[in-house]
């Protein structure tokens, strides 16, 4: 490993959880990596979130991809060396009344009838035993009884030290500025030289935009900021990670007694300046949700509240797959707040095709071609 | 002055908020008001003071010499506050600001009294939260019966309390002399001072004594100093100090020039100075830098103490310390800023009236480097040497699983570190671990405190409920937003 490595057979641009991961993969293929990052792994996105490992209520286009990564999970350490503070006590979503429970059946059946058996309905009694401080009024819900969370920067930075043992040059604090083709090369411009590479992978995340733009894909990308709030230590009174059908609301309360309330309430991204701005009005609904839901927490204290800077695309599923427009070009990107749990397999997927060409597992729906129809 | 008792007597919104009434939040609120600008003074405490002059109209301590003459000077600035127009909101948090993307160069802030929280607008804001101990890590300074000097001036001041039993008082710093001296004429059994000033200190300060030598501080200085020396037992030279005992503090050990000393004692008071208290100012997207002699974190401010955040001002401690006189001075000072920013207020005039504040800033700031340079605490005490010594006490993280962590996992800062150990992330929101995370970084990966950086920190900046939060008043606009 060189730090003044300037041509690999892949350049990562990205150094988040799918940027790491892809990099880890292809560096275990025997292909030589350079990943580029313009602050620190896992500075953004997935440093921030809330950590959720779930398969629950996923789409359909994203099950494949999100069930390779679940394996994964399940044997994290013996993968990347560290447990990445992965624990599995299942997600369940909550259904608040009879019309959010008829929504459960309907989608836990069309789940059956494709073959998905992950999600199980779960009645009010059920509920009850697994998550005892529910409001009484719940009805029922959905449980994915492999899901659970991990600690999402310490599992990204593990997936970069792993990918960084295995060979692959990791080159934190420096900023691309431009992507252009160079005979059969990638000439990645960067603020720290330049650097080639035959085949090159987008996961600039909020950034990848204006990477796909550079190669003549531009694509509707949204930059957003989801907020996060979580609580000084509490008894411990919920094992599962809660969400909830109808309203916004994601919930967890780690083994240290803090409980995390997220949902996807949007601050405002400031991406030029790696800044983000809270809105309080919409975290005091996420925490009149709460109110409603947990009246144990009602006199909890809030210690801290924060964003992340997160890529989200118009139907809200990630760009995944080789380019429509140049076949050495690799994307990955967009994830619309919910990347975190596909990255460690989404990272062996995309290795498995950069370096053989194709992958069973299905990841139709994903292309970036939905956007550049028009061409 | 007016009152606010309850949160719905806050207008929506004021020319400038002024956080924190001690003497640089009191002089702000006081001058701006009289200069025509609508005025909010929130503070945490139930009374007007600050730490400094803490409960001054309230306190129970009667007899002025306990406390000394410059206390009983904040009453004077106390006064000048009530008798200004500006609105006094006491038991008043704020735990958030932020940009009112309504009003581009107004900000919104999040309030919390009595149970309630409110979000209120301001065209300006000044910070006046002053300034905070030092974290001092000690092994064994998590056992009940240690605590930090301050908070025994606080007891003292707002209670007439002292510590019971036998004490004891180490660190280093003008405030060790100050309060040993309050404590044993309050009555306080004072077993022993143990003084951490490094020897070597002398020698750095010595070109800065020069300007000591003019300014308010030397007469008083000595006189507590020599008194202290006198009438207590005092060990100078002390180079490393342990607190022992089974559920609570039994002894304290130290070491000095190679011999140990070991004194039975109840309670032990701990102090390595103040920094500028940095949460808000850092919450709120001020930039920061680490000032050397002070060693210490402290905010970009210019000659108007206004912040690199257009509308946030600095005044007092919180923007480096120069102690509670000067406190009152720079407060004023922010304040003609911020009017002048308003436009209630011409440069030329602002100028004109500030300047004989400046002049009288400048004497009392005199002396203070000598200060900073004498009493700037020893590297063993900013980072812990021994492993098991806890620096979080919120998530109880140790001085070797920091250097760990920086070692072995490669953590290259204070930020990385909170999502590897959550050491920061607890109830104090890093108040207290901070320093200590910052120093241990920077030893064990052969860097400075300003090459390794500070937490990045959030709103809330005080904790706030969740039964506050889920009752914050909702406007029509914010409620269609989150339907997105």
């Amino acid at each position: 490993m060189s730090a003044e490595r300037r041509s690999a057979d892949v350049i990562v641009i990205g150094g988040g959880i799918h940027g790491c991961s892809t990099a880890m993969h292809c560096a275990m293929r025997g292909l030589s990596v350079i990943l580029i990052e313009k602050d620190h792994a896992g500075r953004h996105a997935s440093g921030v979130n809330a950590g959720g490992v779930r398969q629950l209520a996923r789409h359909v286009a994203e099950i494949p991809l999100s069930n390779t990564s679940m394996a994964i999970w399940h044997n994290i350490a013996e993968l990347v060396d560290d447990d990445c503070g992965f624990t599995s006590d299942g997600q369940v979503l909550v259904a608040e009344d009879e019309a959010d429970l008829e929504g459960c059946r309907a989608r836990v059946a069309d789940l059956t009838l494709r073959g998905f058996h992950h999600e199980e309905m779960i009645d009010a009694k059920e509920l009850r035993e697994i998550v005892p401080a529910v409001s009484e009024s719940c009805p029922g819900g959905v449980i994915s009884r492999r899901d659970g969370a991990a600690i999402p920067l310490r599992a990204t930075q593990a997936f970069k030290r792993k990918a960084e043992s295995l060979g692959a040059t990791i080159r934190e604090g420096v900023r691309v500025t431009r992507v252009e083709q160079d005979g059969p090369n990638w000439r990645v411009v960067t603020d720290a030289g330049d650097f080639l590479a035959p085949r090159i992978v987008n996961a600039a995340g909020a950034w990848a935009d204006r990477i796909a733009a550079d190669l003549g894909e531009p694509v509707p990308l949204e930059v957003i900021a989801p907020m996060l709030m979580i609580t000084a230590p509490l008894p411990a009174f919920i094992k599962p990670v809660v969400i909830l059908r109808g309203r916004k609301l994601s919930f967890k309360q780690f083994g240290n007694g803090t409980v995390l309330i997220g949902g996807g309430h949007l601050g405002t991204p400031l991406r030029d300046q790696n800044v983000t701005l809270l809105d309080w009005r919409k975290l005091a609904i996420s925490a009149g949700t709460v109110w409603d839901l947990f009246p144990i927490m009602r006199g909890a204290p809030i210690v801290r509240a924060w964003a992340g800077i997160e890529a989200r695309m118009p139907d809200d599923l990630p760009v995944f797959g080789r380019s429509a427009k140049h076949d050495s070009v690799y994307h990955q990107f967009g994830f619309s707040a919910h990347g975190f749990q596909l990255g460690p397999g989404a990272g062996a997927v995309m290795a498995e095709i950069i370096a053989t060409g194709r992958s069973n597992v299905p990841i139709d729906g994903l292309d970036i071609a939905r956007f550049t129809t028009t061409h | 002055m007016t009152p606010i008792a309850s949160i719905e007597q806050l207008a929506e919104s004021y020319d400038l908020v002024v956080v924190g009434a001690g003497p640089a939040g009191l002089s702000a609120a006081a001058r701006a008001a009289e200069l025509g600008l609508s005025v909010l003074l929130a503070d945490e405490n139930p009374a007007p003071g600050g730490q400094i002059y803490r409960a001054v109209t309230t306190t129970p301590v009667r007899n002025r010499a306990i406390l000394g003459e410059d206390y009983w000077r904040g009453a004077d600035i106390v006064a000048r506050f009530e008798r200004s127009q500006a609105a006094y909101a006491p038991r008043c948090t704020v735990w958030s600001i932020g940009p009112d993307e309504a009003a581009p160069g107004s900000f919104e802030l999040g309030l919390s009294l009595d149970g309630k929280a409110r979000i209120i607008g301001a065209r300006q804001v000044i910070l006046a939260t002053g300034a905070q101990e030092r974290p001092f890590p000690i092994p064994g300074w998590t056992l009940p019966g240690v605590m930090t000097a301050g908070a025994a001036q606080i007891a003292l001041k707002s209670a007439g309390a002292i510590p019971s039993g036998r004490t004891v008082i180490a660190g280093c710093g003008p405030l060790l002399y100050l309060l040993a001296s309050q404590l044993a004429a309050a009555g306080c059994q004072i077993a022993a001072v143990l003084d951490t000033t490094p020897s070597g200190n002398w020698s750095k300060a010595l070109g800065a004594i020069p300007d000591f030598l003019r300014s308010p501080y030397l007469a008083k200085g000595l006189k507590l100093m020599l008194t202290a020396r006198r009438k207590l037992r005092f060990v100078s030279g002390v180079t490393s100090l342990t607190a022992t005992g089974s559920g609570k503090l039994a002894t304290v050990q130290f070491e000095q020039g190679g011999r140990t000393g070991t004194i039975a004692c109840d309670t032990l008071l701990l102090h390595q100075g103040v920094i500028p208290s940095v949460n808000f100012s850092n919450a709120a997207g001020c930039a920061h830098d680490f000032d050397v002699e002070q060693h210490a974190w402290v905010p970009r401010v210019d000659a108007w103490f206004a912040s690199t955040v257009p509308g946030i001002a600095i005044a007092g401690d919180g923007a480096g310390i120069g102690g509670a006189e000067s406190a009152a001075l720079r407060g004023e000072i922010a304040a003609f800023g911020a009017a002048s920013r308003l436009g209630k207020l011409s440069e030329a005039e602002r100028d004109r009236q500030a300047a004989p504040i400046r002049t009288e800033l400048d004497k009392k700031l005199r002396g203070r480097r000598f200060l900073d340079l004498l009493y700037k605490p020893a590297p063993q005490f900013l980072a812990p040497p021994r492993d098991e010594t806890i620096i979080c006490r919120c998530e109880e993280v140790t001085a070797g699983q920091v250097r760990d962590a920086a070692r072995r996992l490669g953590v290259t800062g204070p930020n990385q570190m909170k999502a590897f150990l959550r050491c920061g992330m607890g109830p104090c929101q890093g108040r207290l671990c901070g320093p200590t995370v910052v120093e241990l970084i920077a030893e064990t990966r052969g860097s400075t405190p300003a090459e390794t950086g500070y937490y990045r920190l959030r709103p809330p900046i005080k904790p706030v409920t969740l039964a506050e939060l889920a009752a914050l008043p909702q406007t029509e606009a914010s409620v269609k937003a989150v339907v997105r």
